[in-house]
C-alpha cells in the first residue's frame, strides 16, 4: 500500500509543480494570488499522504492547522486587494 | 493487496485525475475568471476524494474523525476562497474575456 | 447580533463550551490511548482552552434563537445528497471542458434576484452555485437578494436563470419561498 501512497504524492508535487508556473509567470497579481491558493491546497492534501508514508499520524493535526491558515491567508489577500486596506480606520 | 486497499486506491486515483485536470485548466484557460473554474471545483472534488480513499484505508479510529473535519473544512472553505478572490478581482475591474479574444 | 435576555446568553456560552470542549477531545485522542495520561492536568488544560475561546467567541457560533431548526436541518439533509451529486456532475463537466482539445466555453456575466434574505439562506446558495456546473458565484447583494455570477457557458447560464431549480430548493430548505 506504500507504493500507492507514493504515487500519490509524486502526482500532487507534479500538480504542485504545474501550478508554480502561474504563480511566477501568471500575469497579474489575481492570477498569482489564485496559484498561491491553490499550492495550498494541494499542501493540505499533500501532508495527510506524508503522514501515512511516514506512519507518522500527527500529520493530519499539521494539515488540519495549514488549511485554517491558507484560508485565512487567502481572504486577507484579496480583501486587501479589494479595498486597499485591511481594516477601517 | 486485499479489498479494502483496492477500493482506497481506485478513489486516490480518481482525485489524482482531477487534480491533475484541475492544474491543466488552471495552464490552459483564457483568462483569470475562467481559471478559477478549473481549480475551485476540479480541485476540491480531488482534494476530498484523496482524503476518502486515506479514510477508507484507516478503518474507524479517531484519525478518521480528524479527516473528516479536513473534509468537511476543504467543502466549505475552498468555494468561499474562491469567491473571495474573484470577488476582489470583479471590484477592482479586472473584465472578463470574452469568446474570440486573445487570450490574457 | 444583539442579545435579547440573559438566558439566551447564557445558553450560547454553554453550546459554545460543549462545542469546543468535544472538538478538543476529539482533537486530542491520544489521551484516551494511553491511559497513563489520563490525569487531572491534561484535561484541565483543555478546559482552559475551551473556556478563554468561549469568552472570545460565544456570539459567533449561537447567533440567535432561530426558528424551526430542526425542521430546517431535517430538510438539509436530501439537499445535501442532491448538491453532492452535482459537485460530482460539476467536476466531470470541467474536466471535460479542459480536456476537449477546441476548449468549448463562452464565458458570460449573469444576473438575477431571490426571494431569500437570510445569511445562512444566502451563504449556502452562493456556496451551491460555486460548486454546481460551470458557474461561480462573484457578487451577492443581500438586501434585494440580487446575485452576479460567471458563467462558463450558455447551459450552465440558463440552468440558474430559466430553470430556478437550486433556488427552489434552497428557499424549500429555509422556508423563505
Amino acid at each position: 500500500m506504500i507504493e500507492t501512497f507514493l504515487a500519490i504524492g509524486l502526482i500532487i508535487v507534479f500538480t504542485i509543480l504545474l501550478s508554480l508556473y502561474r504563480l511566477v509567470l501568471g500575469p497579474g497579481i489575481f492570477n498569482q494570488i489564485a496559484a498561491s491558493n491553490v499550492i495550498g491546497t494541494k499542501v493540505i492534501v499533500l501532508l495527510v499522504v506524508i503522514g501515512y508514508i511516514f506512519e507518522r499520524p500527527m500529520f493530519i493535526d499539521i494539515s488540519l492547522l495549514y488549511a485554517a491558515l491558507n484560508f485565512i491567508a487567502t481572504l486577507l489577500m484579496a480583501r486587501y486587494l479589494e479595498r486597499g486596506e485591511l481594516c477601517k480606520a | 493487496m486485499q479489498g479494502i486497499d483496492i477500493i482506497a486506491t481506485v478513489f486516490m486515483a480518481g482525485g489524482a485525475f482531477f487534480m491533475i485536470t484541475g492544474a491543466a485548466g488552471l495552464l490552459r484557460f483564457p483568462d483569470f475568471y475562467t481559471r478559477l473554474h478549473a481549480t475551485g471545483k476540479c480541485d476540491t472534488l480531488g482534494e476530498v476524494l484523496i482524503i476518502v480513499g486515506c479514510m477508507i484505508y484507516q478503518g474507524w479510529s479517531f484519525i478518521t474523525i480528524k479527516l473528516i473535519f479536513l473534509m468537511l473544512f476543504i467543502f466549505i472553505a475552498n468555494p468561499v476562497g474562491t469567491h473571495a478572490i474573484m470577488k476582489a478581482a470583479y471590484v477592482s475591474g479586472l473584465k472578463p474575456w470574452k469568446k474570440g479574444e486573445a487570450r490574457r | 447580533m444583539v442579545f435579547k435576555s440573559k438566558g439566551e446568553k447564557a445558553f450560547s456560552m454553554i453550546v459554545t463550551f460543549c462545542a469546543m470542549f468535544l472538538f478538543w477531545v476529539l482533537l486530542s485522542a491520544w489521551i484516551v490511548y494511553i491511559p497513563q495520561h489520563y490525569d487531572l492536568i491534561e484535561i484541565s488544560k483543555g478546559i482552559i482552552c475551551a473556556l478563554i475561546v468561549t469568552l472570545i467567541s460565544h456570539e459567533l457560533l449561537v447567533s440567535s434563537r432561530g426558528e424551526k431548526v430542526l425542521l430546517k436541518t431535517l430538510r438539509m439533509i436530501p439537499y445535501l445528497f442532491w448538491e453532492l451529486w452535482q459537485i460530482v456532475l460539476a467536476t466531470f463537466d470541467v474536466a471535460y471542458r479542459v480536456i476537449h482539445p477546441k476548449m468549448p466555453i463562452d464565458p458570460r456575466i449573469i444576473e438575477f434576484e431571490t426571494t431569500l434574505r437570510s445569511d445562512f439562506a444566502l451563504t449556502t446558495l452562493a456556496n451551491s452555485i460555486t460548486l454546481t456546473p460551470g458557474t461561480i458565484t462573484i457578487l451577492v447583494k443581500p438586501e434585494t437578494g440580487k446575485f452576479w455570477v460567471h458563467a462558463l457557458a450558455e447551459k450552465p447560464a440558463d440552468a440558474l436563470l430559466v430553470d430556478k431549480t437550486m433556488q427552489r430548493k434552497v428557499a424549500h430548505v429555509y422556508m423563505e419561498e
